[in-house]
């Protein structure tokens, strides 16, 4: 089997979930793997970011560069492809970063590349054994992997536990290997979301509507029922791409993460993207008209039911009562 | 400004409920709604949106079979002035890499200041568009949801976590990778379909390409569609919509959900 490496997250000295996460799924392509992570990131405070790693994994990379100082993919890309050999198998997180950084560096390794991966099945000689989803998780996939020049896998972040591990790892520094650092894409700042005029990540009671609603004058049917609630309306990204809500109520890994105590899912299919907002094991209740939303797997209760017909009954009821 | 945006045509979840077939084996194919894969249109329309303003032509691309023409058509009765069809036997079965080589081939037939793709398309694995860079050796930038061009450079926005934007400047030819939401598209209409029924599309295949059958040979191989096993799911609530809402009611109250 092909050496295995675990590219880490990190972020004002600490792991993200994901670290450990990329650590799990190798197990799962070889259960006797000890696959090697790359810390990469400006110099400061490095070290102690790679010794977190090796709480987890055997052997550490360490790539210290000031080109880093932000974590650019464009760079990263660059550094990587200096320092990995052409058939190994590089296990990312499925996320923004990877999703700029890594498509790319399969091209430039010539290796196989599989993304968003949401489960592995094993490992059948050089062909890795993945399943995938589509169609925005209506239906899963079974996709084989010809790994033999090398692989690059992106997975999706939190469905690989990540087990207590303690490797107490070496940590190995390859800053020397980095190369030139010269891209034609230059990182200039990041613009903060705006503040909207409620805070969803405060809320503990939450109408979110998505595409459901199906047009912005319907909107109201959500304001009426978290009126009577006394809850906060949030939302899914078609309203905000659409325009009907502002970015700040919008719940998802590209909006806001918010923790309520109980989420009504109105119209919402339930794309990971989305759920990936939603923390805290909440008390969520999906309402919509197709009974094979996505959504209705993950909920705690699920109403098939037309939004704009169910959410004005509901808030009659509520206003009753 | 010359601009060549990658489009897809892809069964339309909105317009289709996405089902298994009898046989377990595949989505259920008949009677599935086609259109332009959502992302493109965006990208579609920022590119009409940055010849607007600085000048240039915009070329819309895409690997597929006949049918595949309607989308190119679609995006230029959006206002998109050409269309170009990659369409080969030899490309069926072709995986992101494989697209990405047969797009790199037409991208090198041409001149382009600016290639732009949809961040995602029907099988959500957002990887044409950065291979595609990496084959062309130029700058990329995935999710981007804003672009304002000055001169042989270009500032972006690429959408990044909890609704933040990350600004980069890139010197020019590049790919893009588009997010929903950068615009608004804009209607195309019957009339406007009909403007462009006749206008001519240039079809290319392999030969013409310059490509072989193994130069797009898949890696990666999608061997069936399923639905997994996700455990019970949601408790259902079922009856009439009284009894619903009165079941309803007593969960929100017992789970602080009714101040």
């Amino acid at each position: 089997m092909a050496q295995l490496f675990a590219y880490i997250l990190h972020k004002d000295g600490e792991l993200d979930d994901s670290a450990m996460e990329l650590l799990a799924a190798a197990k799962k392509i070889d259960a006797g793997a000890n696959p090697t992570a790359i810390v990469a990131g400006a110099p400061d405070g490095l070290d102690d970011v790679c010794n977190k790693a090796a709480a987890g994994y055997s052997e550490v990379w360490k790539v210290a560069s000031d080109a880093l100082a932000y974590p650019d993919a464009e760079i990263t890309r660059k550094i990587l492809v200096n320092i990995l050999p052409a058939d190994g198998i590089v296990l990312l997180s499925h996320e923004h970063f990877a999703m700029d950084l890594a498509p790319g560096l399969s091209v430039k390794l010539d290796s196989a590349f599989a993304a968003d991966v949401v489960d592995i099945e094993g490992a059948d000689g050089d062909t890795l054994k993945l399943v995938r989803q589509a169609y925005g998780g209506a239906v899963s996939a079974h996709v084989d992997c010809d790994a033999s020049a090398g692989a690059v896998l992106t997975l999706r972040p939190g469905v690989f536990a990540a087990e207590d591990v303690s490797a107490g790892g070496t940590v190995v520094d390859k800053s020397g290997e980095a190369g030139d650092t010269a891209t034609a894409r230059k990182f200039i700042e990041i613009v903060e979301a705006e503040a909207g005029d409620v805070d969803i990540t405060k809320s503990e009671v939450l109408v979110s509507v998505g595409r459901g609603v199906e047009d912005e004058d319907n909107i109201e049917v959500a304001f009426d029922l978290a009126k009577a609630m006394g809850a906060d309306v949030s939302c899914s990204r078609p309203i905000v791409d659409a325009k009907w809500m502002a970015k700040a109520r919008q719940v998802g890994t590209s909006g806001q993460t918010v923790k309520p105590k109980v989420y009504l899912a109105c119209g919402i299919s339930g794309s990971f993207q989305h759920m990936g907002g939603i923390k805290g094991n909440p008390f969520i209740v999906a309402i919509n008209k197709n009974a094979k939303a996505p959504i209705f797997q993950v909920a705690d209760v699920g109403i098939v039911a037309d939004i704009l017909e169910f959410l004005p009954d509901l808030t009659e009821k509520i206003e009753e009562a | 400004m010359e601009i060549l945006v990658c489009v897809k045509r892809v069964p339309d979840t909105s317009e289709n409920e996405i089902e298994l077939n009898s046989a377990g084996n595949d989505i259920e194919r008949d009677d599935l709604v086609y259109s332009v894969n959502e992302w493109d249109n965006y990208a579609v329309e920022e590119a009409l949106q940055i010849v607007d303003k600085a000048g240039g032509s915009v070329t819309v691309v895409t690997v597929g079979d006949d049918e595949s023409e309607e989308v190119l058509r679609r995006e230029m009765a959006m206002g998109a002035d050409k269309g170009i069809l990659l369409s080969d036997d030899a490309f069926e079965g072709a995986d992101g890499r494989g697209i990405a080589t047969i797009l790199k081939a037409a991208v090198d037939q041409g001149s382009y200041d600016l290639i732009l793709t949809g961040a995602q398309a029907d099988d959500g694995a957002a990887q044409v568009g950065g291979m595609l860079a990496a084959m062309l050796d130029v700058p990329y930038a995935s999710l981007v949801n804003k672009i304002d061009v000055n001169g042989d450079k270009i500032t972006v926005g690429r959408e990044i976590e909890g609704g933040n934007q990350e600004m980069h400047e890139i010197a020019l030819p590049c790919v893009l990778s588009i997010q929903t939401g950068i615009n608004e598209p804009r209607y195309v209409g019957i009339r406007g379909i009909r403007k462009v029924a006749s206008v001519e599309i240039p079809t290319l295949g392999a030969g013409d390409l310059g490509l072989d059958a193994g130069a797009v040979a898949a890696k990666v191989k999608r061997l069936d569609y399923f639905l997994p096993d996700m455990g019970e799911g949601a408790e259902m609530l079922e009856g009439d919509t009284d009894e619903i809402i009165e079941k309803l009611i007593e969960m929100l109250k017992a789970k602080g959900g009714l101040k």
